[in-house]
This record gives structure tokens, sequence and C-alpha cells, in this order.
């Protein structure tokens, strides 16, 4: 019996690992570009609004791409990842549409909340490197992009890699939520046990593949940093 | 003939007039010294003179080459805009050295960036290279660095990072290498070692702007001394003009109360 669930909760194990996967490989690039986006000056200034103390009028600058980026970021960050599943796989039938895969379902509601909440700290990391690493950049001559890649981006990858660290940790364990829209996942597979077997025990079991596998990541964060150990910044 | 001209050079941030009409000349070789109490706008000089900053208006001519003039109006190509960048090196008061690069990597990072872009690159890449890092270590020998060049700058002091800026300007040539106040981030211990590199640049006749607020090195290092008050050039010629008969009285207050507080 012990082998047979094993064995059962393994397979589980295989959709949790996919999801975790493929929500990393989408979320980290798309959250790059959602970060760039909520830090993109690019818009238009209204001059008619506002006016300061002395009576010259207030110029308010307007960022079109920034506003939705917040926007959006608002809305994922300001609602519960299990409702987003739910809204995402059941909202286009209520629209009298077609229903996506529930796994498709499953990979756009868990790529686009990571990619918010990756943004953030993407966002928060690339703010954090001080202005005078750009300057250096350019005074000697850089290009803008020169200096992000050649100068910025190690800098804030060491300085992001603790925060990601925290939330690829929390993404192991929300794949546990794709149940709800019926994409069978570990927890899935053991609770079937409950339902067939009248047996509890696979449930418990479970949480040694998740101590297993948010071990192994631990491991691999604390060998990241110590790999960027050698620079300060 | 003079190797950089200022004229009329102004710059507001907001209603704030930091600028008032700058104008200066110096010559190849010259070591010009920019004194005054903070606010008068000399490190708003610097940063406008390289291109940290864009200033309002007015001309700045290196050589015989205008490199700045807003009401030209002449869009530049990115080769050309490099080149003007480049006429200026640029020793920060915060240093800010790449943290994580080698001393040498540091001196070499943006020699290395635009030879990329030479044609003959990919046939002579080794050789390029090597020209590249022999030229870094003589630098980081003229600095007294030589063996930390496998050094990362987290583990040298103050004054050392400061000498590896100093060199990775020099790496560029520029035309005139500029200071932003370069011992004020130092230890009073570690300041001696910057200025006595800096005194060896002047003695090979590097041409040299520097803000500073170490009035008796400015007054033995300087050819010439500028002294700014509220955005203008108050006095300036050589260093006992300014600082004897020259003085006005606000230079004299400013003075007494820097060599008080030091």
């Amino acid at each position: 019996m012990f082998w047979q669930v094993t064995l059962s909760l393994l397979e589980g194990f295989g959709m949790t690992l996919t999801i975790f996967a493929l929500t990393l490989l989408f979320a980290i690039p798309l959250g790059l570009v959602i970060a760039f986006g909520s830090m993109s000056k690019l818009g238009f200034v209204i001059r008619r609004f506002g006016k300061t103390s002395d009576g010259m009028m207030k110029p308010i600058p307007i960022y079109p791409i920034a506003l939705v980026c917040k926007f959006l970021v608002w809305v994922i960050r300001g609602t519960p990842l299990m409702l987003q599943l739910i809204v995402i796989y059941y909202g286009p039938g209520l629209l009298g549409g077609q229903l996506l895969p529930r796994f498709t379902a499953v990979m756009v509601a868990f790529v686009v909340n990571y990619a918010c909440y990756f943004s953030e700290i993407f966002r928060g990391g690339i703010e954090s490197i001080p202005k005078g690493q750009y300057e250096a950049g350019q005074v000697l001559g850089m290009t803008k992009t020169q200096t992000f890649f050649n100068v910025v981006l190690l800098q804030v990858v060491k300085r992001v890699v603790p925060p990601m660290g925290n939330e690829i940790i929390t993404l192991v364990k929300d794949t546990s939520l794709a149940r709800v829209i019926a994409v069978y996942e570990i927890i899935w597979s053991a609770q079937a046990y409950i339902k067939l077997h009248g047996l509890l025990w696979p449930l418990l079991y479970t949480a040694v593949f998740y101590l297993l596998f948010s071990g192994l990541l631990t491991l691999l964060f604390g060998y990241i940093e110590k790999k960027l150990d050698y620079f300060k910044a | 003939m003079s190797i950089l001209e200022v004229k009329d050079l102004y710059k507001n941030f907001g209603k704030t007039q930091v600028l008032r009409g700058i104008s200066f000349s110096m010559e190849q070789g010259e070591v010009l010294s920019i004194i005054g109490s903070s606010g008068s706008g000399k490190t708003t000089l610097l940063r406008c003179l390289t291109n940290l900053e864009r200033a309002d208006k007015g001309v700045i001519t290196v050589g015989n080459k205008v490199v700045f003039d807003p009401e030209q109006g002449v869009k530049l190509t990115k080769e050309e805009a490099r080149e003007n960048q480049l006429q200026f090196g640029m020793v920060f008061q915060q240093f800010n050295l790449f943290p994580q690069y080698s001393v040498l990597d540091n001196v070499t990072l943006a020699s290395r960036l635009h030879a990329k872009e030479r044609p003959d690159y990919k046939e002579n890449k080794k050789q390029i290279i090597a020209e590249i890092e022999a030229n870094a270590h003589d630098l980081l020998e003229k600095v007294g660095l030589s063996a930390k060049a496998g050094n990362y700058p987290c583990q040298l002091s103050g004054g050392q990072q400061q000498r590896v800026a100093i060199a990775r300007a020099l790496a560029m040539k520029p035309a005139i290498l500029c200071f932003d106040e370069p011992t004020s981030a130092l230890d009073p211990e570690l300041t001696g070692e910057v200025l006595s590199v800096i005194r060896s640049l002047a003695a090979q006749d590097t041409t040299m702007i520097i803000v500073t607020h170490e009035m008796s090195f400015a007054r033995d290092v300087s050819d010439t001394v500028l002294f700014m008050e509220e955005g203008v050039v108050a006095v300036k010629g050589t260093p006992d003009y300014v600082f004897g008969e020259g003085a006005t009285p606000r230079m004299k207050a400013f003075i007494g109360a820097v060599s008080n507080h030091g």
C-alpha cells in the first residue's frame, strides 16, 4: 500500500513540478517586462490642472504604460490567487465564450500572478542601484544598454536573490491551489485516498514531498547567494 | 590656444538658478581648482561639463570643437556624442567603482566594450585585449596599485578605491580630467595618498579641473583657482592672487571658515 501511495503521489507531484517549472519559466521574463513597464517614463504632461502656491501652473506628468502596469499589479496582488484561478477558468464561460483547458487556465493564472510579484522584486532591485553606477558608465562612454547589462544587472541579481528565493518557495506550495479547478496535482492525488479508501495518512505524507523539494531549493539559493558573495553591492 | 572654453553657461533646477553665466577658459596642461561654499554651483558646473547635467544655455568648446551648444540644435550621432563625452574624464566623490569587477576589470571594462565595435576586433581580438590590459597595468602602476589588480573594490580602502577610479578615468584618455571633491568621502588619513596621485598627474601636465575643499592643496597644486559665488565666477586667477589681494570679502569669510574647521 505504501508503495502504491508513493507512486500515485509522485504522479501528482509531477504535475506540481510542471506547474512550478512552467510558471518560473514564463513569469520571470514577464515580471521583468512589467517591472520595466512600471518604471517607464514614456508619456505626456498635462498642463491644465493644478496650481502651485504662487499661482504657477504645475505640470502633471502622465505615464500610461506605468499606470497600466501598476494597475495590473494592484489587482493581481490585491486578490487571492484562488479567485484568479476561478475567474480565468469559469470567467469566459460566464461571458458566453469558450472555456480554456484547465491546465492552460492554471498556467495563465499562475504566470500572471507570479509575474506581478516578481516585477515588484525586480523593480525594487533595479531602483536600489545607486545613480552613481549609471553615471560612471556614462562618463566612460558606455551606452545606457551597455551600462545596464555590464554593470547594473549582476548587482540587481545579487539583491533580488533572497526575496526571489522566498517567493519561489511560496510558489511550490501555491501549486496546490490548482486543484480548485480540478487540475490533478499532489494534494488531489492524496485526497483521492480519503474518498476511495478512507485513508488520511497519504495527505499528511504529501508534506514530505513539499519539504524535500523546498529543502532542495533552499540549498540552491544558498549556493547562488554564496557565489555572489565575492562582491558587495 | 585654450583647450577648454566655457561661455555663458546657465543652469536652473526648477526656479533655483544654480549657474548664472559662467565663462572661463583653460590651457592644455593647466590645473584649475574650483572652490566655493556649498550651493555656489561648483559641482553643478562640473556635472554640466561632463554631460551628467544638461546646461540650459551656453557653449562649451574643447580644443576647437564645440561639444555643447543647445542653440545650434545639431543632432549628434552616437559616435559623436561618445567622442564629446570622452573629452572629459570624471572622478566622483563616492568613487562609483563597479563592485562586481576586479580592479583591473574596472579599468578595462569600458575600453573592452568600445573595442568590440572596431571592425578589426574579431581578427585581432587577442592583441587588442592585451594592449588594453597593458595600458591598464601601466595606469595602476601610476596610481601605485599594481599589486591590487586582482582585488575587488570591497577589499580596498577608500583611498585605494579612489586611486582606482582615477586610473579608470585615465584609461579613456580624456582631454580634461575632472574631480568632484575627490577626497570628501575619505577619512583624513587617506586623503594624502589621493592628493599625491593628483599632484603627480599635475607634474605630468595632465589638464585637470578639481572641485575641492582642500584649500592648501588647491593653493599649491593649481595653476589657476576659480572662486564661485552664487552661480557666478567671483574671482579667478593664480592661487597667490585669489588667496591674496584678489579675495572678495565673501571669499575671505569662506576661507576663514574652512581653515578654522580643518
